[in-house]
């Protein structure tokens, strides 16, 4: 080692290292390396907060400062993860309060986070921060109080999409007068009104806040007096979008848009009045990024407002839009990146719009930078797909969801196969995929075939037997998050394929056709995964082997079993034969 | 790391039951009750009832044509949980659009004395600028009978109550107005005639 770097040099080398990849690489090249690259690493990204252990993360990097880190399973979002699964964060921030006093930085994702969490947070770390709060909940506005009152240097309080129990307002009043370091504050989630004056006052104040995202429960009529007091914003969420049509309203609100020569980012508009949407028109040549899926506004209306929107990459939007507004902004945003279009009416039988496979197609031929795609239509056909694949070769993220399940091309009635073949084949980048529709094992022939690069599957009421399963297991190299809902995939493809699954993240099934006997084995024979079985019936053991679990949840792990199960989850590595000794075992503990 | 696969020693896992074949599931083994493939919401999908399961364009057809037929003959809608993916705070925040107009707006009519009632579409006066006039005269040809000392028009609104025809903006009477009554005799002389 007489040629070796000092090790200040080396940690300045690795200090351009942003990715985990890099480090994780560099980690790998020799033992002085590994030693000092762990001590330097800043920032720590767990997918599954059950992979890993708090012990076993602070051990190995003792010197971090931000934290990221993700808890349910996806499809936690669509109510078929049962309450009291698990996720909770609270004894990492314990572990963390005690080894990173240093900590700035806390983002999570569909996490359980207690009021308690954020009260040890708000005085375990002197200088936090950032705290991003994503689909999480378990807190209520009090926790967010002590958020406010206690972190000094707060920078952003992001609570985006989580579910809070709103017990009033007041927390914002928390913020201290001193307090001007806020950049970014995110409460859209929130349901009850906090004083206006506070939050006026809080913005005059914040003269780096850039992203503003405000509750329904604020006023129209007041936003402008918000606006400007702060015409740097980047990113605004407006409030309810609604007020009694006055001429003044809508003259203040005119001039506080136009006072706002930064503003990228546009959401909100909740309860919108169309009356007052021509009054944004001064920021729509700016805006890179437009969230209408809370406007309940008719296609002409969102028409008039888009295509001003020039510059626009990420459009996100109802399904009032229909095919002829899909239309209109394939012909005036060229910058579009991003679409998705949301359903306005998803449980109706009968569609209430006219939206269909051809809004997206016109799109896909009108936007040269389309990459990502999350669209809700009622049909679809191969021909459409097959044009799509072919307009747009680099797409990464295509997520189709036809709202009825198992419905075949309307056009030839056939399953749509060929259409999202067309897509695997083509789109040679993909990463993300969700289909639906009726699909038969044809088509993840395909995907196992094309898919090299696809790290994320999403499959519902598809498929025809084990082989569409295996086909995926074995030929997507690169997949890391696997989701299948009620689909006729059992052991058999399971089985042969668990060494795949310590290539991944997390595999779920639920209302597929897993045997508690196949999960057992599984569970016995793959000691680095957690085979987890959650089944409302009541314990496995008590139904025939043969039996279908109702979910499994599989996913690598060094952390071992989970210590906080709840009783309707069963770990597959226990020992069946002796259960009620085991359980009483564990009981005692 | 990623992407290399580990072949798993063939007397750990029990091989003959990892195997794959093209045969159904569950086919080798001698339990009685194999499970059940497909948890059925719809009654419209593709059974997989055949016993063999071969490749065959036969297969396809019959897919297809049990596709079709099951497009023509929907069954009852069961609302599958977490279908379609759409999260809980989108489905609460997305109202009807404001604006979205039924086209007809019909309400029974009933007329004291009669023996059976009648329907008029309240939306036929919408657009007039006396709609009150204009459904006055549509009611008094319906029945044959004129607005008078002894006819009175009234109606029930949202909160049951029976309200006095013409005191309200005709907008707000479209919105709140669930039927409508012609009173006679008595009744009609004390409310006097209608306010219109």
């Amino acid at each position: 080692m007489a040629y070796s770097f000092p090790e200040e040099v080396l940690e300045h080398v690795f200090s351009f290292l942003k990715t985990d990849k890099d480090r994780n690489a560099v980690s790998l090249v020799c033992r002085s390396w590994y030693e000092i690259e762990r001590w330097c690493r800043r920032r720590v990204f767990i997918g599954n907060c059950y992979s890993v252990s708090p012990e076993i993360v602070i051990r190995r990097f003792p010197e971090v400062r931000a934290l990221e880190m993700k808890g349910k399973p996806h499809f936690a979002d669509f109510n078929l993860v049962p309450e009291g699964w698990g996720g909770y964060v609270y004894p990492w921030i314990v572990a963390m309060s005690v080894a990173y006093p240093f900590l700035e930085e806390i983002k999570l994702k569909r996490m359980v986070v207690t009021d308690d969490t954020l009260e040890l947070i708000s005085k375990s770390f002197k200088n936090f921060k950032v705290l991003v709060l994503s689909s999480c909940e378990g807190f209520t506005t009090d926790g967010l109080a002590s958020i406010a009152a206690n972190c000094r240097n707060l920078r952003d309080l992001d609570l985006r999409e989580s579910e809070v129990e709103d017990l009033s307002g007041h927390w914002l009043s928390h913020f201290p007068d001193n307090c001007t370091s806020l950049v970014s504050l995110n409460m859209s989630c929130l349901g009850s009104e906090v004083s206006f004056s506070a939050l006026e006052r809080l913005v005059a104040r914040s003269p780096n806040l850039k992203t503003l995202r405000l509750n329904r429960a604020v006023p129209l009529e007041k936003l402008s007096n918000l606006l400007l007091r702060a015409p740097q914003l980047v990113e605004l969420g407006t409030g309810a979008y609604s007020a009694e049509v006055r001429s003044d309203t809508f003259s203040n609100l005119t001039e506080a848009f136009s006072a706002c020569k930064h503003l990228k980012g546009l959401s909100g508009f909740w309860d919108v009045v169309p009356a007052y949407l021509p009054a944004m028109s001064s920021v729509c040549s700016g805006l890179t990024w437009l969230n209408l899926s809370y406007a309940t506004i008719q296609s002409s209306d969102l028409i008039k407002l888009v295509t001003q929107c020039r510059n626009l990459q990420r459009l996100w939007v109802l399904d009032y839009i229909e095919d002829s507004g899909l239309e209109a902004v394939a012909a005036s945003c060229k910058d579009l990146q991003e679409l998705r279009v949301f359903p306005s009416d998803p449980f109706g039988a009968e569609p209430n719009v006219s939206l269909t496979e051809q809004g997206l197609v016109s799109v896909s031929e009108g936007c040269p930078k389309l990459h990502s795609v999350l669209y809700f239509c009622r049909q679809m056909s191969n021909a459409a797909l097959v044009t799509i694949a072919r307009n747009r070769p680099k797409m990464i993220r295509f997520r189709l969801c036809i709202i009825e399940p198992r419905v075949p091309d309307y056009l030839t009635l056939e399953p749509l196969d060929t259409g999202f073949g067309a897509i695997v084949e083509n789109c040679k980048e993909l990463r993300r995929l969700s289909m639906s529709g009726l699909l038969t094992d044809r088509v993840f022939e395909y995907i196992g075939t094309h898919a090299k690069k696809l790290e994320m599957l999403s499959i519902a009421f598809a498929g025809d037997s084990d082989l569409g399963l295996h086909h995926v297991l074995s030929g997507c190299e690169s997949l890391r998050k696997l989701e299948i809902r009620d689909c006729p995939f059992g052991d058999k493809a399971l089985l042969a394929n668990a060494a795949k699954l310590e290539t991944m993240r997390s595999l779920w099934m639920s209302s597929c056709s897993v045997s508690f006997g196949a999960c057992k084995l599984l569970g016995q024979k793959m000691p680095r995964l957690n085979v987890e079985v959650i089944d409302e019936r009541g314990p496995p053991n008590t139904r025939p082997e043969s039996c279908p679990v109702e979910r499994l949840y599989v996913y690598r792990t060094v952390g071992g079993r989970r210590d906080d199960m709840p009783g309707f989850v069963w770990n597959m590595d226990q020992d069946f034969s002796t259960f009620r000794d085991s359980q009483e075992q564990e009981n005692g503990n | 790391m990623e992407g290399t696969h580990h072949h798993v020693q063939s007397d750990d896992l029990n091989f003959k039951a990892t195997e794959l074949r093209l045969g159904l599931p569950g086919t080798e083994i001698t339990t009685s009750s194999s499970p059940k493939i497909i948890i059925n919401i719809n009654n419209n999908n593709n059974k997989r009832s055949s016993p063999d399961n071969n490749e065959s364009e036969e297969e396809d057809d019959n897919r297809v044509s049990s596709a079709a037929k099951s497009i023509t003959a929907p069954a009852p809608k069961a609302q599958i949980v977490g279908w379609p993916p759409v999260r809980s705070y989108r489905k609460n925040n997305t109202a009807v659009v404001v604006g979205e107009e039924k086209k007809t707006e019909y309400v029974k009519v009933s007329m004291d004395g009669a023996p059976f009632l009648r329907k008029i579409d309240l939306k036929l006066y919408n657009n007039n600028k006396n709609g009150y006039t204009e459904l006055l005269n549509g009611l008094e040809k319906m029945f044959n009978f004129k607005i008078g000392s002894e006819y009175a028009t009234a109606y029930e609104d949202k909160d049951g109550d029976l309200m006095l025809l013409g005191d309200v903006p005709w907008d707000m009477f479209m919105a709140t107005c669930k039927r409508l009554r012609i009173m006679k005799g008595s009744d009609a002389r004390g409310l006097g005639a209608s306010a219109v």
